[in-house]
């Protein structure tokens, strides 16, 4: 199929590419863009590794066209913190140990850098269940769960 | 062993890049030229192909190439080496790359395809047409030991692989004389592995040198290169394998894969880079997959639960091909006697072929099977003579004034096992009383108002880890004052940079940051073996520890020539060699670094041996013993069956602990595979070897809403048998998990309900016991 | 698992959707994607045009008129469980939306790609079932209401025709009070369900029923209202109903079996969920003073 040319904004800056049609907006990130921060997991839109905030919201990046993110939003891991000047989210996951292979981590930081936007005084019962679209093999969860809380109670604090 | 660092819950030097999506897994690799591979696979579990057509294939946009075992014959021919011989297995029961014309389960690979896109790839894949003349599938592992079943290879004339026996005592006396004889046939159900990153393997020539350079998703670099190196007839100079960022291993990417092969015969015979990413659909049938067994144990015991003997078979599904051997049967016998001290022991495992999926050991291999087998017994003797579950344990288990206990059984080389240290009794006690359990009851009755069924759940296991032969590594100090660590150890996830880091930086006296390690690169470490059964702490982590010792000596030898003061005299610290007493009087690391990398014309003072480094392995010749006591809380909604694991407490020994934080991430992430285990996952086959659950959908893993918080109580008593005082710590949380929550299960379903001896089991089975009860 | 190769179309308007329908063969129609997409990367199904509707702006959005609430066909899960009107209209919906997915879905997933996908288990054709919902559907021949119960045509199965396309769901709230429950089981949260119940049931002065509705969905291959249990409640008194013809109706349906779990099972369930869901309205009732 011939590639349609779509622009968007990501992180915060305007981009255009050529993408086939077929291709979804996870591969299109990673293999046409270069950002290898997401992460394809299961691309049947069931592990969540893949999740980036589309227009606001989290979505499995697996599941959507790349030419359907034509004039629109995304934002990736990459848009939050850097080595060095982590984002507290970031920050609360190292301190809490809520990361082991790393793989599912860029998907897991996304689902609930949305979530915290949306709820910014969870309960540990919400976050489990922010995250109940997003399989993680290795931590057991808990550390992720505590870092989620972490992050929403010290901003709680700050304000 | 402690130190400032050794033992110190510090976050891991690993988070910054993987938090910040610059972490750099195999499938984030872009080479110049690559072609981007997808496998012909079979959707039949047993036939033999008569011919491959790659006619319309070829011609399909982007394909570059399609090929089969026979397009290799100029290169490489025959089965794939055996990873880890044993002499039961007369012959090897390995892949070939491509499958050599009789296809063995559903999912194995039959041809390659090259092109300029994964898409157009796997277009091109569906196109290639097969011939095949189907041969009857063996997918029941019982009826596949019968006699007269069809078998899953054709030229074998029965399914049993091997049949192994172990044991101590003699079975017939105890039983004979014991108080009680109770049998029990217990199912234990196959499942899956589910890294989150799937497998994946780049493999590139170079076209000047002819040399290969191999990235893959492995736990077991090394044994891909030595493997590849003997089957294409290189020399392992000519052979570079590296792990990159692994996105979690649990076992079976130790096996070295059909797929690591036919990826790097397809970029030899092409001289073009290839990639291959295994997806989720093709991780349900091309990689390995966990310890389906059927068991039938006989158990005597005596008035007082004393748990005296067991005579037990098992039936094993090895699944289509053994890529490592007999490994995984051999964990189960392995796993015996468990934490109990028996007079007697017989063994009989008949490890049988079928047209499935093979197995291999995932996280905690066999050990889980037996930690079920063995508290299910300890339960079950508990209810036959009525008395309390803990009792049973604790007049059965191994004392603690008994360490080190013999236990009877033999380690491959024949030498007795022993147990090194550890309180079974105490572990259980502790957890008891963390869980609160002499106040269970009014838990129980609390929820009963609720109208759920509360149980409690406890298991107790040993493990063996710290398994041999050996790890290494070297340590080398570079003139600006950075201390590198090599190892041949790799990585999933379990954070060793950090925890070797921790090591070295105590040892030489530098702060973390100074430290800069390397794992699993064969051009940076010669020899490494794999990341498996809890072992790389006690191996690895030792080996960096004699490693750092020897540098340092160095220094002091260094700094005893320059300063003209006694060895003695020096202590290393803060980054330098200093005269005791006299912090002003010192020299830096760097600076020795600097003079051993030597000067034109100088010699080195003493004629010491250039460069400040040192290499050294650790052989593992004795097993370390880790254990465990877990205790759980469920509760049952009695309409629906469904389960919820409430509290979850564990009591873990697993010596000293190099990073708190690290160890409770290991023993967390374990403990929900085991609950995913108990009620969860459930690999289903038809009868004709189809794979029926195939996505994640249909394949439950634990996810964070149905999980509880664990809490962990750690004891520390030091193993006498490796330089830093540890135990492997990888496993202990998966080992007995899934044998404490059906514990809790059974103990909610009350006196009248059933003795549970499967898992996983399902809402579904819950209601129709209690319907039974009623 | 690269979805195979398809045309892509992106129509505008309501007009430009009409008309590639009526021309292309094969083709698929792309709303949230959460379930096609995952068949497409599965090679289930292979379309060789997908039609994305979602630039289409008029087919998403909930609207009040006479003839009752309007839900577009491609208004997203999060919207509808988010909007102000369904909250204090339909709570039965949103009761029913907080199972569906997870975050990352339900910011995709639209109730009109559910309600033409047909899962048995989906929650959103069920409840549409439940609220005697009309589809507006358009086609070459012009706009068509289709109620609810002509809806469903087996599994998966829909009354949409090849070259029409739904506009919306249109429910006709019930009385403000009424009483709503639900009911469903799913291995975790989020996961289709094994089965679910739903109800609704509105009652007099005297406190006796005078309205309900009863539904079992994720059973049969299609949702099933369980009319005669809903004609044996009207009259009853709510502080004292009998259940037993509710149960008894779920138990009887034809439930399908599957590799998890058997009829036998799911027909438990059913009778199981349908007197949860009905507890759960008689607890939402606000009884009349």
């Amino acid at each position: 199929m011939t590639d349609q040319s779509v622009t968007f904004t990501l992180n915060g800056q305007q981009r255009e590419a050529a993408a086939d049609p077929r291709m979804h907006l996870g591969d299109f990130l990673r293999h046409s863009l270069g950002l290898t921060g997401t992460h394809i997991g299961c691309e049947h839109g069931v592990c969540g590794a893949c999740t980036v905030i589309v227009d606001g919201s989290p979505v499995r990046s697996c599941l959507m066209l790349a030419v359907q993110i034509d004039g629109g939003t995304v934002e990736t891991v990459e848009s939050l913190g850097k080595p060095g000047d982590l984002s507290p989210l970031q920050k609360a996951f190292s301190a809490n140990h809520g990361l082991q292979c790393g793989f599912c981590t860029p998907g897991m930081l996304m689902t609930l850098e949305a979530f915290l936007r949306t709820t910014p005084a969870p309960t540990e019962e919400d976050v489990r269940v922010a995250i109940s679209g997003n399989i993680c093999r290795c931590t057991g969860y808990q550390g992720i769960v505590q870092a989620a809380l972490d992050t929403a109670s010290a901003k709680a604090n700050r304000t | 062993m402690s130190g400032r660092l050794f033992g110190a819950a510090i976050t891991r030097v690993e988070d910054a890049r993987l938090l910040t999506g610059t972490g750099h897994y195999v499938d984030d690799i872009e080479l110049p030229g690559m072609l981007h591979a997808a496998f012909v696979r079979a959707n039949f579990a047993h036939g033999r192909i008569r011919s491959i057509d790659k006619g319309d294939a070829l011609a399909m946009p982007g394909v570059v190439a399609i090929y089969t075992m026979d397009d290799f014959a100029d290169i490489a021919q025959g089965p794939m080496p055996a990873m880890a011989p044993h002499p039961l297995l007369k012959t090897p029961i390995t892949y070939h790359p491509l499958s050599d014309a009789e296809v063995r389960h559903v999912g194995e690979a039959i041809a390659i395809v090259l092109a300029d896109n994964r898409a157009n790839a796997e277009d091109a894949a569906a196109a290639v047409m097969l011939d095949v003349e189907y041969l009857p599938a063996v997918s029941d592992v019982v009826l596949a030991r019968v006699a007269n079943s069809p078998t899953t290879h054709s030229q074998y004339a029965s399914n049993i692989a091997a049949t192994m026996k172990a044991g101590f005592g003699d079975c017939s006396k105890v039983f004979a004389k014991a108080d009680h004889v109770l049998t029990e046939h217990f199912d234990i159900h196959r499942g899956g592995c589910h890294a989150m990153e799937c497998r994946g393997v780049v493999a590139n020539i170079d076209l000047l040198t002819d040399a290969l350079t191999i990235s893959t998703s492995s736990q077991s670099p090394y044994m891909v290169r030595r493997h590849l190196a003997a089957y294409l007839k290189r020399d392992e100079n000519g052979i570079r394998v590296m792990t990159p960022d692994v996105g979690g291993g649990f076992g079976p990417k130790a096996n070295v894969y059909a797929e690591e092969f036919a990826v790097a015969l397809a970029a030899i015979k092409i001289r073009r880079p290839v990639k291959w990413i295994e997806d989720r659909q093709e991780h349900f049938v091309a990689t390995t997959q966990q310890r389906g067994q059927i068991w039938s144990l006989d158990v005597a015991f005596d008035n007082d639960g004393r748990m005296r003997a067991i005579s037990g078979h098992c039936i094993h599904d090895n699944g289509a091909y053994a890529p490592y051997g007999l490994i995984l049967p051999a964990t189960a016998i392995a796993s015996f006697p468990g934490p109990y001290a028996l007079e007697a022991l017989d063994l009989t495992v008949d490890v049988v072929l079928t047209n499935l999926v093979p197995t291999s050991p995932v996280r905690g291999a066999c050990r889980p099977n037996v930690a079920f087998l063995l508290e299910r017994l300890a339960d079950r003797i508990a209810r036959h003579l009525g008395i309390d579950r803990q009792d049973v344990r604790q007049r059965s288990f191994v004392k603690a004034d008994q360490m080190p206990y013999t236990t009877g059984m033999k380690a491959r080389d024949g030498s007795p096992i022993s147990y090194d240290s550890g309180d079974y009794v105490g572990a259980l006690n502790l957890v008891l009383e963390k869980i609160g359990a002499s106040d269970f009851e009014t838990r129980r009755k609390e929820a009963k108002r609720r109208g759920k069924l509360r149980g409690l759940g406890i298991a107790s296991c040993v493990e063996d880890t710290g398994l041999g032969p050996f790890e290494g590594a070297s340590i080398r100090v570079t003139p600006a004052g950075r201390v590198i660590v090599a190892t041949g150890a790799s990585s999933q996830g379990q954070g060793h940079r950090t925890a070797f880091a921790q090591i070295a930086a105590d040892a030489l006296g530098v702060e973390l940051d100074d430290v800069t390690v390397e794992t699993a690169d064969t051009a940076k470490f010669p020899l490494g073996i794999s990341t498996i059964a809890s072992r790389i702490a006690v191996t690895a982590g030792s080996s960096v520890q004699l490693a750092a010792d020897k540098v340092r000596a160095k220094a002091i030898t260094f700094a005893s020539h320059q300063l003209e003061v006694d060895e003695q005299d020096l202590e290393l610290e803060a980054g330098a060699v200093h005269v005791k007493g006299i912090p002003d009087m010192k020299i830096k690391l760097s600076e020795i670094a600097g003079a051993l990398a030597g000067s034109t014309g100088v010699p080195l003072p003493g004629n010491m041996e250039p460069d400040l480094a040192a290499t050294a392995y650790f052989n593992s010749n004795a097993l370390t013993f880790a254990y465990g006591a877990n205790a759980c809380e469920v509760e049952i909604d009695p309409e629906t069956g469904d389960i919820r694991v409430v509290r979850y407490v564990v009591v873990h020994d697993c010596g000293k602990l190099i990073n708190p934080l690290i160890v409770d991430g290991q023993i967390r992430g374990g403990v929900v595979h085991g609950i995913g285990n108990a009620l969860f996952e459930r690999m289903i086959y038809d009868e004709q070897g189809q794979p029926l659950t195939t996505t994640y959908g249909d394949y439950l893993l634990p996810m964070a809403s149905e999980m509880p918080p664990i809490e962990i109580h750690h004891m520390e008593t030091p193993s006498p048998r490796n330089p830093i005082g540890v135990k492997g710590a990888g496993e202990g949380g998966t080992i007995p998990a899934a044998a404490c929550v059906i514990s809790a299960v059974e103990d909610a379903l009350g006196p009248n309900g059933p003795f549970i001896s499967a898992h996983p089991i399902s809402p579904q089975q819950v209601v129709q016991w209690l319907e039974v009860a009623r | 698992m690269k979805a195979p190769p398809f045309q892509y179309h992106r129509p505008q308007t309501r007009e430009e959707l009409s008309a590639l329908l009526s021309s292309l063969e094969n083709a698929k129609i792309l709303a949230g994607g959460q379930s096609l997409m995952p068949m497409m990367n599965l090679r289930v199904l292979a379309p060789e045009h997908l039609i994305d509707i979602n630039r289409i702006s008029d087919l998403a959005g909930i609207r009040e008129t006479a003839d009752g609430i309007e839900i577009g066909a491609m208004t997203r899960q999060a919207d509808v469980l988010s909007s102000d009107i369904v909250k204090a209209r339909i709570p039965l919906l949103i009761r029913a939306l907080e199972h569906v997915g997870h975050i990352q879905t339900r910011a995709r997933g639209t109730i009109g790609g559910s309600c033409c996908h047909l899962d048995p288990s989906a929650e959103q054709p069920a409840m549409c079932a439940a609220l005697d919902a009309e589809l507006i559907v358009t086609g070459p021949e012009g706009r068509r209401i289709v109620p609810i119960s002509e809806w469903f045509e087996g599994l998966l199965q829909s009354a949409l025709g090849e070259q029409e396309f739904l506009e919306a769901i249109r429910i006709k709230p019930w009385a403000k009070g009424h009483g709503y429950g639900f009911a469903e089981y799913a291995r975790r949260h989020g996961d289709f369900a094994v089965a679910g119940g739903a109800a609704m049931i509105k009652a007099g002065n005297d406190g006796r029923i005078t309205r309900a509705a009863l539904l079992s969905f994720g059973v049969e291959a299609s949702p099933r209202r369980l009319s005669d249990a809903e004609v044996a409640l009207i009259g009853q008194p709510i502080d004292k109903l009998d259940i037993e013809p509710v149960v008894t109706e779920a138990r009887a349906l034809d439930a399908m079996e599957d590799v998890h779990v058997t009829a036998g099972y799911r027909r438990h369930l059913a009778g199981v969920l349908i007197r949860r869901a009905l507890h759960e309205a008689c607890t939402t009732l606000e009884r009349q003073p």
